[in-house]
């Protein structure tokens, strides 16, 4: 194993090597990163800035022998300095890295989850009418052009939906019969058994999208939005009810106690929590504390009811008591939501369409929590785009690979229920292979990323070095194509460790 | 496919008895005595998705070129992408799909059936026409390129092995770990970024790797075949086996891979074309049409709707015919038969049992 990796990362340093030289001697030949000096009037300024530059980027020596120095340079960790600005890109990366960092997993982070869900459940219930819906869709997110859906996103997002806020938030009839139908659809594709049941099932889904809808517009929700206790208990309830009976089965009883007694822990927390979330101090370290005593109390509770499979009714309660946690953590901040949108800095208009944060807003943890969410949508969505349909479509090909293997027949014929079979042999195994896919598709992302921090002006890698590309300037090109190969090969060598210790029957030596 | 011969195939002497059809299933049926062309041919024609998409991308393809014509030759369309016409008063597109009794003008094509752009005097019909044209001769240079790359080195290494194969697979993996915008983009820069053929170049010299990684990995599977043995034992060259006798049967990987190579490089020049490094004025692609456009969302959208639109449906066909050929080329892709195609089967069986006597006790 460790051999293994030595090899590889010996081997990608050459690649880094030659990726970074043919990337240079392009550079070089672009053109010359001094042309904006013609619009610098004064002779001698012009002069200065010209000997400083040449100097520091040691542009009177041949590409190759400056492909060394900067070489070199990058080896004892210094980029050099933007021709243009003449910052250092170091201190750019410190900036702009963490950005592009924050939007890239955010994107990962939901097209992984929601591909993942939508791949299985289209999986299992092949050629029905929301498989296709829904390959139709991935084929559809395949073709779309990134830039494309950025600006009309940005019409929509950043001008109409606000303005709808401002209108009232009254959501129109037709958008309420629209989604009431698609409901339908969808329930009558996932649910099972035979047509009268599955009709049922699509007609109470139908009227719940419509009544949960009339509601929440009726209620102006989406100008004051919240979950509240009254919504708490019953959600509770239902998740509880939903991980037990996914990961351990409704009968199940220790399983389900477990879950129920995390969930009343959950609902009980829900008014102290609130003076703890109100205190100055609060930060994302505070966050992570509560979710760690979250998790230990949701793996104690599953312990203490004992039985033959502890860990199981750990795992369920810990789930459990995690989706709680995280709804009592996205209820607070819709709290402040109106704290947020009532702002003299923002106006009403909540959906920002430039940028990563208001730099004048000031207030509590949750304000600036809701200024991030609020930027981060519309560009966050625009790159779920690129990796949403992937991971849709590799996780129902995976999933419908592991279905029909021999194990799977052996399982549902020793009598397992489908739960067990679904869940414990066919999931398990099917999500292996997206260990590859992850890391291949950070590439895809990251080079997305330049196009959607480009249309929504905000300042991470990608702009960097499209600014650096269309000035000419080598530095901030270099340093982004660095970044982005060493995070791309990284990610491709821990794809296969990770891939080797899930499945045993890979070897790497 | 010529040396190959699925497991499904029944031997031939076998067609005409009675038992073995009765044994077959029934996707084993629908390829009885038939070569393995006509058996790809007779899938990909049924796939109804790559079907409808064909066609459209025809009309689509045929329409760009005999709109505006291509190079001398003129077109019946009495606008070119370079003309500037005097401002309309009524700037919006003319086409109509909606029919009257709802309100609309009925099928109709109107003088700018896609809208004009007043301000620098354009019709937006002949920029759109004249970018389909450009995306076309850039993805088939983009695909003429890499697949003559991706080949070669896929078969050379996968066939040669050795040192051969761990140099060449460095080299696609140097390409590989870039992000192909990014190299693109400075390439496409570095070799003067106006024109078509600088971008077309670019593109095709960095998107061969996907493809070379694929058929190297067929290669690999198929050199150990018992029919490769024997062409080697008759005395075949090595140029001959890998051209006559393991090419043909990665046909199908690189038809299907070329195609969606050639649906994703037009989204990447739409891209490049976009962040100001493709096609630049006074030739115009769909991305540069949409990157023009873009701040017309809100007051003009159509100059901005329908060159995204176009992308959009190119791009989705091609994604559509790989997905038929993928499905007509792979020899374990099963259909589940519909329970109406079993019951015709059925009777027709029973009408040709009754009909010639003899043939079945």
């Amino acid at each position: 194993m460790i051999m293994f990796i030595a090899r590889r990362l010996f081997a990608s340093v050459f690649l880094l090597l030659a990726a970074t030289f043919i990337v240079y001697i392009l550079m070089a030949n672009a053109g010359d990163p001094l042309a904006f000096l013609v619009d610098i009037t004064n002779p001698t300024q012009r002069a200065a800035i010209e000997r400083d530059v040449t100097r520091a980027l040691n542009l009177d020596t041949p590409p190759v022998v400056r492909y060394f120095n900067w070489l070199a340079d990058v080896l004892r960790g210094d980029f050099g300095i933007s021709a243009r600005t003449r910052q250092s890109v170091n201190s750019e990366l410190a900036s702009r890295v963490p950005l592009t960092l924050k939007l890239v997993a955010a994107s990962t982070l939901l097209s992984i989850t929601v591909g993942v869900i939508v791949g299985i459940v289209t999986a299992l219930r092949q050629y029905s009418g929301f498989d296709y819906i829904v390959t139709f869709f991935t084929f559809l997110f395949f073709s779309l052009p990134v830039f494309w859906v950025a600006v009309i996103l940005k019409d929509v997002g950043g001008i109409r939906f606000n303005d709808w806020l401002r209108d009232g938030a009254n959501v129109p009839v037709w958008l309420m019969v629209i989604a009431a139908i698609g409901a339908a659809i969808v329930g009558y594709s996932i649910a099972g058994g035979r047509a009268p049941r599955r009709a049922g099932i699509a007609a109470a889904s139908a009227a719940g999208m419509y009544g949960l809808l009339w509601y929440l517009s009726y209620s102006n929700w989406f100008l004051r939005p919240g979950i509240g206790l009254p919504v708490l208990i019953p959600l509770s309830v239902g998740i509880a009810l939903a991980i037990t009976g996914v990961f351990a089965g409704i009968r199940n009883r220790k399983a389900l106690y477990a879950a129920g007694t995390t969930a009343l822990i959950g609902v009980l927390s829900y008014l102290p929590l609130q003076s703890v979330f109100d205190r100055e101090s609060m930060s994302w370290t505070t966050a992570l504390v509560l979710l760690v005593i979250t998790m230990i109390i949701g793996v104690g509770v599953g312990y203490a009811y004992g039985g033959f499979d502890k860990g199981l009714s750990a795992k369920v309660s810990a789930i459990t008591g995690l989706f709680i946690a995280l709804t009592i953590f996205v209820d607070r901040h819709m709290q402040s939501w109106q704290e947020y949108s009532e702002n003299p800095i923002i106006r009403n208009r909540p959906i920002k369409t430039i940028g990563d944060k208001e730099a004048r807003l000031e207030g509590s943890f949750w304000v600036l929590n809701n200024d991030l969410v609020s930027h981060l949508v519309l560009p966050t969505v625009t790159l779920m785009l690129i990796s949403l349909a992937g991971y849709t479509r590799y996780s129902r090909a995976s999933m419908l690979e592991v279905l029909n293997q021999e194990y799977i027949r052996t399982a549902r014929a020793k009598g397992l229920t489908e739960r067990t079979v679904v869940v414990r042999h066919g999931l398990r195994n099917a999500m292996i292979p997206l260990a590859t896919i992850v890391a291949f598709d950070i590439g895809g992302v990251l080079g997305g990323a330049v196009i959607t921090e480009s249309v929504f002006e905000w300042n991470g890698m990608g702009r960097f070095f499209i600014d650096g590309l269309q000035n000419l300037d080598p530095n901030p090109v270099m340093a982004s194509t660095v970044v982005v190969g060493v995070t791309a090969i990284t990610a491709n060598i821990l794809a296969d460790i990770v891939y080797s210790l899930l499945d045993p029957r890979i070897r790497i030596h | 496919m010529t040396d190959e011969r699925t497991p499904t195939d029944p031997r031939p002497d076998d067609v005409n008895s009675d038992v073995v059809l009765d044994e077959l299933t029934h996707e084993q049926r629908e390829v009885v005595g038939l070569s393995q062309g006509q058996i790809v041919r007779k899938r990909f024609f049924r796939h109804k998705g790559a079907m409808i998409s064909l066609l459209v991308l025809a009309v689509i393809l045929v329409m760009a070129i005999t709109s505006i014509g291509a190079g001398p030759i003129p077109g019946w369309y009495p606008y070119e992408h370079t003309d500037l016409i005097p401002p309309v008063d009524r700037e919006g597109p003319t086409i109509s799909v909606v029919p009257e009794f709802l309100g609309g003008n009925g099928l109709a094509w109107g003088d700018h059936p896609f809208g004009v752009d007043n301000q620098r005097g354009r019709d937006l019909f002949a920029m759109s026409m004249r970018g389909v044209q450009v995306s076309m001769v850039v993805i088939l240079v983009l695909a003429l390129l890499s697949v003559t790359l991706g080949v070669l080195i896929g078969s050379v290494a996968g066939f040669f092995g050795g040192w051969t194969d761990a140099i060449l697979m460095r080299i696609t993996d140097v390409f590989l770990i870039l992000p192909l915008l990014v190299v693109v983009s400075v390439a496409a820069y570095s070799f003067g970024a106006t024109g078509l053929w600088s971008v077309a170049l670019a593109l095709g010299l960095f998107s061969w790797t996907g493809l070379a990684r694929l058929v190297r990995a067929e290669f690999l599977a198929i050199r150990e075949r018992e029919f490769v043995d024997a062409a080697r034992v008759a005395g075949a060259s090595s140029a001959r086996i890998i051209f006559k006798h393991i090419l043909p049967n990665t046909l199908g990987t690189i038809v299907v891979s070329t195609t969606l190579l050639m649906g994703a490089g037009i989204l990447t020049e739409a891209a490049l074309s976009f962040l100001g490094f493709g096609i630049q004025a006074p030739n115009v692609s769909l991305g540069s049409l949409v990157s023009d456009y873009q701040g017309s969302f809100s007051t003009r959208p159509w100059l901005f709707v329908f060159p995204g639109l176009l992308i959009i449906s190119i791009v989705l066909c091609l994604q559509f015919i790989g997905d038929g050929l993928r499905d007509a080329f792979d020899p374990r892709q099963k259909r589940i038969p519909k329970f109406k195609d079993l019951d015709r089967r059925n009777q027709t069986d029973q009408v040709i049992a009754q009909t010639a006597p003899g043939t079945r006790p």
